[in-house]
């Protein structure tokens, strides 16, 4: 049983089942979108979402920093934004407020909204997110960055760079690495030697945790746990959140191709979203009933942002080379 | 006012920067109680206290990536490469991330940030103390190149880049750390705007077009071209981007003959781009082909004293030089 999760309402957990259930209903849309030619290229969360969704319900959006990595589709939408929005960023619309259409689609960011932009390189964040912590830590008003990556970006050298700079000044960063074990078609035992990620906090003088992605509460608990340490000026936590890829890559990537047939209808079968509905179901917060509303709720959601976003005019040309510089 | 020389006008920039402004910070290896390996920060430290001259690790990406984090965080860092040979680890964090950051973003950040980094040879520093690789980030749209040759130049343009907007690589020409003084005004008065080229000797006769320690091997190749009375008109950009198209374009239709000098090996050098928009722009005036005067295509300048001496442009190789072009 959780042991830290007083603060966690039911109306907080069902809002956050509600994300959970927009991310997956949306990213079906931009797959169907997609093959259909409309969208040009997606990252998914499938499988994450769970995992991403409480970590950031841990968090304090507005206060806190996010820095994003490109399968954080359903974190974004923990951190505020809306269907609509993501949509406009799959289509690539001049509204796109990430980046008027110039980045693919998963580069999340809002000044706003703490979200910091992202970019397509892997690991890029990790060290940007340590000098943010340390700007955190001067100003002193208790605000952490948070920073997620997966298993693959463990292997740059800014993983290492920026756990390092992080640890030594103690600044108030969460390392988030969502293990889904494939780095598109490079297996974990070909990526990371000895039992995973976690463990390589010990060498770095911080915590590291490992938790089942899959389980809401258990998220949930570790990330609160690592704000209050981060908050309190103890420094930086790392924390591996083991979780599924349950689709490809991306809409470019066909996974079938290398991983065996078995192991997806097995991992298809764990799907942490079943899991989750289940858990509020036994605490009583949600009944089949409110369930099946909830969902019917969020298709509608999916059909009025797609419509507004397919209809949103894309950028103008003549705005190619705006933004180069402040004065242009 | 008092005599300083280039190192020296750093220092001063930093200092009079810093005290002006509580957000600029300075950050890099060995720049704390040691002072940088030039003396660059020499007792700042002291002044301002551990956070806000910091020594990192000695791990160039996250020197950049965490610059980048206080930047976002609206700190005005500026970061010290070691020296300019030493930037390419974190040559990702630069062109990927903090120049394309406001661009990716459409604007809504920015990265206001400064890096310093000693360039160019001379000084025995073989392979990896010697590269002038101003032309990789001159590249970049969204970066700002310069490259100082006098202490009022650099006293000036250091100021002015830590206050601009945008992300700025300030190279230092660590063959004039220790040359000529001058008499450096102070605050305010020192301020000198970027991208503004200087007429460093009227002439008549040719145009040279020159930057960093190479304006004074070409003052002193010009002074033997007096003898045989050539009239050379040498112009020092000072920033290499943007560079001061107009300055350059009104001496060679005055003069009818250009050639362009640089330290760094000839195939691609950032001498190539004058010359190539200088022709494009001034063919009409031309009386004889743009002439580069640039250094070997080798890889780098080696240790030995004969064969750096080899390497080198000297007054003797860019007079050999103005000579054949005055006399096409």
């Amino acid at each position: 049983m959780p042991t830290d999760d007083r603060s966690l309402t039911p109306e907080r957990v069902l809002d956050a089942y509600r994300t959970v259930l927009r991310a997956r209903a949306l990213d079906d849309r931009r797959f169907v979108l997609n093959r259909a030619g409309k969208l040009a290229f997606i990252i998914s969360p499938r499988g994450h979402e769970v995992a991403q969704v409480a970590a950031i319900t841990a968090l304090e959006p507005g206060r806190d920093r996010f820095c994003l990595y490109y399968r954080n589709f359903a974190a974004a939408l923990a951190c505020g934004f809306t269907p609509e929005e993501l949509m406009l960023s799959a289509f690539a619309r001049a509204s796109d407020p990430s980046s008027g259409g110039r980045q693919t689609p998963g580069n999340f960011g809002s000044r706003r909204r703490g979200v910091i932009i992202g970019s397509s390189t892997v690991g890029p964040q990790i060290p940007k997110a340590a000098g943010i912590g340390l700007a955190l830590k001067w100003r002193g008003e208790g605000g952490l960055c948070f920073v997620s990556f997966g298993e693959g970006a463990t292997s740059q050298g800014d993983f290492h760079e920026g756990m390092n700079f992080a640890a030594i000044h103690r600044c108030p960063v969460i390392f988030f690495c969502e293990n889904n074990h494939w780095a598109i078609s490079v297996p974990q035992r070909l990526q990371v030697a000895g039992p995973g990620v976690a463990e390589r906090a010990g060498a770095y003088g911080i915590p590291g945790v490992r938790v089942s992605g899959d389980d809401f509460f258990e998220v949930y608990r570790v990330v609160a746990q690592a704000a209050s340490r981060a908050r309190a000026g103890e420094g930086p936590t790392l924390i591996e959140a083991d979780v599924l890829r349950l689709q490809s890559h991306s809409t470019d990537d066909d996974q079938r191709a290398y991983r065996d047939a078995d192991e997806l209808a097995a991992e298809a079968a764990r799907d942490p979203i079943p899991r989750m509905r289940d858990a509020l179901i036994d605490r009583g917060w949600l009944t089949p009933e409110g369930d099946r509303r909830v969902g019917e709720e969020v298709s509608r959601e999916v059909e009025r942002a797609t419509e507004a976003a397919e209809a949103a005019p894309d950028p103008d040309p003549a705005s190619l080379a705006r933004h180069v510089y402040a004065d242009g | 006012m008092a005599e300083r020389n280039l190192v020296q006008a750093i220092r001063e920039a930093l200092l009079e920067e810093m005290e002006r402004d509580p957000r600029v910070c300075v950050l890099g290896e060995d720049v704390g109680r040691k002072g940088g390996v030039f003396k660059a920060t020499e007792g700042l430290q002291q002044r301002f206290g551990e956070d806000r001259v910091l020594d990192t690790p000695l791990a160039e990406s996250s020197i950049a990536g965490v610059a980048q984090g206080l930047a976002l965080e609206d700190y005005r860092p500026v970061a010290e490469m070691q020296f300019a040979d030493y930037s390419y680890p974190a040559f990702n964090q630069i062109v990927n991330e903090i120049a394309r950051v406001r661009y990716r973003s459409n604007g809504d950040f920015s990265c206001p940030l400064v890096i310093r980094a000693p360039t160019g040879g001379g000084v025995r520093g073989a392979l990896y103390h010697s590269q002038s690789p101003e032309a990789f980030y001159c590249h970049v749209p969204g970066l700002k190149v310069v490259l100082p040759s006098t202490p009022a130049d650099a006293k000036g343009l250091l100021k002015a880049a830590i206050r601009d907007p945008d992300p700025v690589i300030f190279l230092e020409p660590k063959k004039l750390y220790r040359g000529a003084r001058q008499e450096l005004p102070e605050g305010e008065a020192a301020l000198l705007p970027l991208g503004v080229a200087t007429v460093v000797r009227p002439g008549g006769d040719l145009t040279a077009i020159t930057y960093g320690f190479m304006r004074l091997v070409t003052l002193q190749a010009a002074a033997l071209l007096s003898r045989d009375r050539i009239d050379v008109e040498i112009i020092d950009l000072r920033t290499l981007r943007p560079w001061d198209i107009e300055t350059c374009v009104r001496s060679v239709e005055k003069t009818g003959r250009l050639a362009v000098i640089y330290e760094a090996n000839r195939t691609g050098g950032f001498g190539a781009e004058i010359a190539a928009e200088l022709a494009e722009r001034c063919f009409a005036s031309l009386d004889a082909p743009v002439t580069r005067i640039a250094s070997p295509d080798v890889p780098a300048m080696p240790f030995s004293t004969s064969l750096e001496h080899a390497f080198m442009l000297n007054p003797d190789k860019v007079a050999d030089g103005l000579r054949r072009l005055a006399r096409y």
